[in-house]
């Protein structure tokens, strides 16, 4: 006879488990039903099950020119994200334990302020009558305001702001594990400092990057409100795209159908990154 | 002539003295070994040699070269750290070819060098594992030959045993003994283990408290210790404090006239007898009568431990498989005169 089973812990995930439910899977599940039926001029939705609004995804150039742009932007803002926050995450760790904890509250004191904010900031910062132009103007190095409101680089830098510190914590986990003699072993044998990060250091905390490359990538893919400030209308991403979808042209079908297919890029994307990483650097991964 | 001279080396954080002013100066091709206590700066000298610790005063001598300013990437010493630092994320080659390739030494001739340092450590057949993939042992033999690849003037050993089983380590030590005479590389070693230190050393660096008490061949340094430092943290001792102001051959011990071989020493003194030294005797050459209150089986020896009046003492016996006084017998102990050691008293109270 089996012992009776214990339903406890079931009953203790229930919870969280139909949060999932109601508030991840469900709108999931409601937008990819969205998508598969027509949209009817005037802002309805039919009745008949269909993949047009997939076919004008897939056909139409102009949705075609904003996905790249925003995966242009997702893999720069990663990238960017790593060079940064890779060394950013090495110095902190190696920092005394009093420097390291004001250190931590300024990386992370801005997760603190909303993204909203923090991009109106740069706004602040990036306009043609901001801080930055002024400064540019007045010192005599330019002698007409430098376009970055509306502009990929004004959004790419102000997107690497925001993410940044999911970088910093993913590589900072791994930091903890690394065996800091191993780098005295590699100067030892004559490496210089240069060569200790790229052939010591830098592959064992690939782990780290991974992670946080996946959360940044995602993030940057999916953000809307620092495009949809700093990009505005003239830099249209696939969300800010979707959002004028819904809100501005009431096609809903559509917007739920440009939402689908971002969703799966990036889950294919971060899943064959993943796989790809893994292998290539399996040792450090057990 | 030395090879290698540490000359009034020393590091101090604060105010605190961590190494003070030392001074030794290692033969080429010579076995070397910093023992002590944790705490007694051994491995702090060890890490200024290396170059990961800058020097308060003093410098450091390679071959008549002053190395006590060069970067550790530019010294081109061996080290093998004690948790080995090995890089998991290359292979047992590829972790012995990284010096080799620091040095630019090209790929096939790499490779040459690679095989042979790891037959050298029988590892041949592991040169495509993963650290991970090793046992305790090989991963320790793998940093030995990670280290012994680039040809180092001197070979930098930090506690290499302390991971080990001491099965494993007894093996490893007798390994490293041989390894060290067949390829000939001046070799430094820290260790708080004394049987480790006097198996593997030409010559034993014993320090306390951030300075050197005494250098010397492993069997001088046992018979002849220097203080009660030496002679209790290197092996055991029976240790009695003395005074006297005229040589001789006998010393008074708690109202006993006890025999010793130092006839010339005076002063402030203590009495040192290894137990090992000491034999159980007949009333009439008994220098001491006591009763036996503990009786240990070690398997090769027996510990016994026998209040006298001088004290408590300790005594081991080789296992001959004779019959041994039992605990309670009332037995009489004898030395010879030579065995018996004056030391100056240590000044510094709580020397262990």
């Amino acid at each position: 006879m089996n012992p009776p089973r214990n339903w406890l812990p079931y009953w203790l995930t229930a919870p969280g488990v139909l949060m999932a439910l109601a508030f991840v899977a469900l709108p999931l599940v409601i937008t990819l039903s969205l998508s598969l039926y027509p949209f009817l001029p005037g802002g309805g939705v039919g009745d008949q099950m269909t993949i047009a609004n997939f076919a004008d995804v897939a056909r139409d150039e102009y949705f075609h020119v904003i996905f790249a742009r925003t995966f242009a932007m997702a893999i720069l803002v990663t990238l960017l994200c790593i060079l940064i926050g890779v060394p950013e995450a090495y110095v902190l760790s190696r920092l005394s334990a009093r420097w390291r904890t004001v250190s931590i509250v300024i990386v992370l004191g801005p997760m603190l302020i909303s993204v909203v904010v923090r991009t109106l900031g740069w706004a602040v910062l990036l306009g043609n009558e901001g801080v930055i132009n002024k400064l540019l103007l007045g010192s005599g190095l330019v002698n007409e305001p430098v376009k970055m409101m509306f502009t990929f680089t004004g959004v790419v830098v102000a997107l690497v702001h925001v993410l940044v510190p999911f970088m910093v914590l993913a590589v900072w986990a791994s930091l903890q594990k690394l065996d800091a003699t191993t780098e005295q072993a590699a100067q030892s044998l004559g490496a210089g400092l240069t060569t200790v990060m790229r052939r010591i250091v830098f592959p064992q905390v690939i782990p780290g990057v991974l992670s946080g490359g996946l959360i940044v990538f995602a993030l940057a893919a999916s953000a809307f409100a620092t495009p949809s400030i700093i990009g505005g209308r003239r830099l249209k991403v696939v969300p800010t795209t979707i959002y004028d979808e819904f809100l501005g042209n009431l096609n809903w079908p559509l917007g739920a159908a440009l939402a689908v297919v971002l969703v799966v890029i990036v889950l294919v994307v971060s899943m064959g990154m993943n796989r790809f990483v893994e292998r290539r650097y399996k040792q450090v991964f057990q | 002539m030395s090879f290698l001279e540490l000359k009034g080396l020393s590091k101090h954080y604060g105010n605190v003295v961590a190494v003070a002013a030392c001074d030794l100066s290692v033969a080429k091709g010579e076995f070397v070994c910093l023992l002590g206590p944790s705490g007694c700066g051994k491995t702090t000298t060890l890490q200024m040699v290396a170059g990961f610790v800058e020097p308060t005063g003093g410098g450091i001598l390679l071959d008549g070269v002053d190395i006590t300013n060069v970067k550790p990437d530019q010294r081109g010493l061996g080290i093998v750290f004690q948790s080995y630092a090995l890089f998991p994320h290359m292979t047992v080659a590829d972790n012995v070819a990284f010096g080799l390739e620091m040095r630019g030494v090209p790929s096939g001739e790499r490779r040459k060098r690679v095989d042979a340092t790891l037959e050298l450590v029988h590892l041949g057949a592991m040169a495509s594992r993963y650290p991970r993939e090793l046992s305790g042992g090989q991963r320790q033999r793998v940093a030995l030959a990670r280290a012994l690849a680039i040809q180092p003037p001197v070979l930098l050993l930090d506690e290499p045993m302390g991971a080990l089983d001491a099965k494993l380590r007894e093996e490893m030590q007798i390994e490293l003994r041989a390894l060290q005479h067949r390829v000939g590389v001046t070799t430094i070693m820290v260790t708080h283990d004394q049987a480790e230190a006097m198996t593997l050393a030409d010559r034993v660096v014993l320090m306390n408290k951030g300075s050197i008490e005494q250098v010397g061949k492993p069997f001088e340094m046992y018979e002849r210790p220097n203080g009660r430092f030496a002679s209790t943290f290197l092996g055991k001792a029976n240790v009695f404090e003395t005074t006297r102001a005229q040589s001789g051959a006998t010393v008074e011990v708690s109202g006993y006239r006890l025999p010793t071989g130092d006839a010339e020493r005076i002063g402030e003194l203590e009495y040192i007898v290894r137990p090992e030294k000491i034999e159980f005797a007949a009333d009439a050459s008994a220098l001491v009568k006591g009763r036996v209150s503990a009786r240990v089986f070690l398997g090769n020896h027996w510990l016994f431990q026998v209040d006298t009046p001088l004290g408590t003492m300790q005594l081991t016996h080789a296992n001959t498989g004779l019959p041994q006084a039992n605990e309670g017998d009332e037995v009489g102990l004898r030395w010879a005169p030579e065995n018996a050691r004056l030391v100056p008293r240590a000044s510094a109270a709580g020397v262990a």
